[in-house]
């Protein structure tokens, strides 16, 4: 019972349990930019960025503090003027790639993009052998 | 005492489904004729069984009985009655009870009521359905036990996650897992087809109603679990790609294609080897989704057992069923005939477009989702994520959806485009006009290329009832016309949430307002309040559309404390146009509360499409299962009048 009264005071106080032992969020994690425009790019990014604490959630759908801190990242570095693949690439060099929701080609991911060409080859070969066949 | 009941009709059904496997493979052969005569009686008692065994957890549940390990676990007495309830499937081996009940049930049904096929088959499906029900029996008794009691008890129980105590985990997965374990139906069809080689129109027949009875659950499990995902998660977003979602996703694009070709062959006795294929795929996605959502491999809130000895072993029975079907596949493949032939300009070849479609985007889902524990497997951490699925499956889909809307208007068997071309012109011009009005606006490429095929559909899928009075039209085509409008109204939605939501991110003193697109939201107030098993501090937001009257949103930041956790319930004001979504996040150094709002046009669409294409669903189920009644009765009367006349 302690507790609950405990703890509704805290709530009441608005201090959540867990907020007394991190920094208050950084200035951007909760704040848009003035500029919309700015903004529509760094949001565009921020859906391609994965948190990387929580699982399977965009910087952009996520309540972890990391989350918010790369959010912030994001948002200074498009109003001071840089575009955001080189936002994504420098994220990539301190976090790797696992941070980019984005693959790039190279000799371990080729084949997520050779896959879908490989399909698509396959489907014009069988449909044109389906044709060919009638016409015949 | 109910706990060692319910473990004890577990392990009954288990022997029982044993016996049927036995009985129907020996019942194949001419010496064990008279065997098979048993196999429906035990495929029935089975059912009862698993359905006693899942109550006997229920009501452990319900009582929190804190002398069963699963229960102390899970489950807490300070619980919603609910929750306690539903909490049953809210973890690893009662999620499992819950498969198996459903497999048990669906076997029991198909041996009740499935008269079509000739008795061979109907011996050889459920003798497979009894050794797929085995692997999954064997995997709950010797490492998923539900009934394992704790000694000495414990005093009391750990909670269940408060993302989960939600109305949603009542119903989302009781309805994907009727949907999933219903494709073990068409699985076991498929296998009973190939062993006994009846693969033709009544085997189409037969399998038609569970393929489409799984597929409307799915897709009512897909569309509940994203609008939980949106309103839940706090972000507004409804899609994530995440693997969790891609698992119930995978299974849903291949009971697509089936019902399609389901279709195809129960009509036009065309496409057999094909049909078949997609009834052993469908079933092995649903596998594979089970082996990804509950090996652990994955960490997510769905994901109860992080544990590699049951990773393992949903692994070893994937492969032992889905390469033992293929392995069957490739046997029997060469003595199933292709069947009809057709034209590539027919209906056919339009439904063929769409399945081999429909599987390529199946491809590209699977292998999105698979790449990244490959690249781990080998080391590495690779994410995959919307940037790659949406320009990946929008190469296949939007002319999936082009052939969608030309499809139903083609005849059977041989067609020409040229017969259509002044149906499709309305259609196609509306099309066009959408695309350039918004791609004009500025909008971007995927969310233009949406709105032009959603508003050609719209007028598209309703073609198919052109010149036909309305009231003699049949329950499966107008079916076909509501789910395929859905898909045109989902769309829609989709495209309008991704090109027109406002988003607002504020710090807001009580008293203050701010504008989100047409409302003016006021902060009144923030209040602390209590519910049963946590307290949450409550904004009290006033919002006006377009200076109309207000309407109160009173999102909470809530704080659980059994297991303690914060989560955010986020307050939602629908009006037909969309949504208002509001989220309380923390108090800044200041003084002033966060506030996240998103003025979301059309965003409800995306629901209502997924409502209307199970609805869809069911109207054709409906038609169909009437239309076999009414053959069943009209064969009865005959038989009954022959009798008659013999004596």
């Amino acid at each position: 019972m302690i507790r609950v009264l405990l703890l509704a005071l805290a709530t009441l106080l608005a201090l959540p349990a867990t907020a007394q032992d991190k920094l208050p969020p950084a200035p951007y994690a909760y704040r848009q930019l003035a500029d919309p425009a700015q903004e529509a790019k760094a949001h565009a990014l921020m859906q391609t960025l994965r948190c990387l604490q929580c699982q399977g959630q965009s910087i952009a759908d996520s309540d972890a503090p990391i989350a918010g801190d790369m959010r912030h990242q994001v948002r200074a570095r498009i109003e001071a003027g840089e575009e955001p693949e080189a936002i994504r690439q420098q994220l990539i060099e301190s976090y790797g790639d696992y941070v980019s929701y984005a693959p790039v080609v190279n000799k371990l991911t080729w084949p997520l993009f050779a896959i879908p060409v490989l399909l698509l080859v396959v489907i014009a070969l069988v449909l044109r052998r389906r044709l060919t066949a009638r016409s015949a | 005492m109910i706990a060692e009941f319910g473990l004890a009709a577990l392990w009954l059904a288990a022997a029982l489904a044993a016996l049927q496997l036995l009985a129907g493979v020996l019942g194949l052969t001419a010496r064990g004729a008279e065997l098979g005569q048993i196999v429906r009686p035990l495929a029935v008692v089975q059912g009862v069984l698993t359905l006693l065994s899942f109550l006997a957890l229920m009501v452990l549940f319900w009582q929190t009985d804190l002398s069963v390990k699963l229960v102390a676990m899970n489950s807490h007495s300070a619980k919603p009655l609910l929750y306690k309830l539903a909490g049953t499937w809210g973890n690893h081996e009662g999620s499992m009870l819950l498969w198996v009940m459903v497999m048990g049930l669906a076997g029991s049904f198909v041996a009740l009521v499935e008269r079509r096929l000739p008795e061979p088959t109907m011996l050889a499906t459920l003798a497979g359905q009894a050794f797929v029900s085995l692997g999954f029996y064997a995997f709950l008794l010797f490492s998923s036990n539900p009934f394992e009691r704790l000694n000495p008890a414990a005093p009391e129980g750990q909670g269940l996650n408060p993302l989960l105590q939600d109305p949603g985990l009542a119903f989302h997965p009781p309805t994907l897992y009727i949907g999933y374990v219903g494709l073990s139906v068409a699985f076991s069809f498929a296998i009973g087809a190939l062993v006994t080689r009846e693969v033709g129109p009544a085997f189409a027949r037969a399998m038609r109603p569970w393929v489409l009875g799984s597929w409307i659950f799915l897709t009512l499990g897909i569309v509940a679990g994203s609008y939980w995902a949106y309103y839940e998660l706090g972000w507004g977003g409804w899609w994530f790609w995440d693997p969790v979602e891609n698992a119930s996703l995978m299974p849903w694009l291949a009971a697509t294609a089936l019902l399609h070709s389901v279709s195809v062959l129960a009509a036009r006795n065309a496409l057999r080897a094909w049909t078949v294929m997609l009834g052993v795929v469908a079933f092995s996605m649903s596998m594979v989704g089970t082996f990804l959502v509950r090996s652990g491999i994955l960490t997510s809130v769905h994901a109860f057992a992080v544990d590699p000895e049951r990773g393992s072993f949903i692994l070893a029975l994937l492969l032992i069923n889905i390469g033992g079907a293929l392995a069957l596949f490739g046997l029997r493949a060469g003595t199933v005939t292709e069947g009809e032939r057709f034209a590539l300009t027919s209906r056919e070849g339009a439904l063929v477009f769409n399945n081999v479609l429909l599987s390529a985007t199946l491809g590209i889902v699977l292998l999105g989702t698979l790449y990244p524990l490959l690249a781990e497997a080998l080391g590495a951490q690779v994410s995959v994520g919307p940037p790659y699925f949406n320009p990946m499956s929008a190469v296949f889909v939007v002319p999936m959806l082009v052939v969608m809307g030309i499809g139903p208007l083609l005849r059977w068997r041989r067609d020409s485009l040229a017969r259509v071309r002044w149906s499709v012109i309305v259609p196609l011009a509306l099309m066009l006009l959408t695309g350039a009005a918004f791609a004009l606006k500025g909008v971007a490429v995927l969310p233009v290329l949406g709105m032009a095929l959603a508003a050609g559909l719209v007028v598209a899928s309703l073609l198919p009832l052109r010149g036909r009075k309305l009231r003699q039209v049949k329950l499966p085509l107008w079916g076909m016309v509501v789910a395929h409008f859905g898909v045109a109204v989902a769309l829609f939605g989709m495209a309008c949430d991704s090109a027109y939501t406002t988003e607002k991110l504020v710090a807001l003193r009580e008293g203050e307002t701010v504008a989100v697109g047409p409302w003016q939201i006021d902060l009144v107030a923030i209040e602390p309040v209590a519910g049963p098993n946590w307290t949450a501090l409550q904004a009290t937001l006033s919002a006006r559309y377009d200076g109309g009257s207000a309407v109160k949103l009173q999102p909470q930041a809530r704080s659980f404390w059994t297991p303690p956790q914060q989560t955010s319930e986020s307050a939602l004001e629908t009006r037909w146009n969309g949504q208002l979504y509001a989220v309380l996040g923390e108090r800044a150094e200041d003084g002033r509360w966060q506030l996240r709002l998103w003025w979301k046009p059309f965003v409800t669409l995306i629901w209502y499409g997924g409502v209307l294409i199970a609805l869809g669903g069911l109207l054709a189920l409906l038609g169909r299962v009437a239309s076999d009644l009414r053959r069943f009765i009209a064969r009865d009367k005959i038989a009954y009048r022959k009798s008659r006349q013999g004596r």
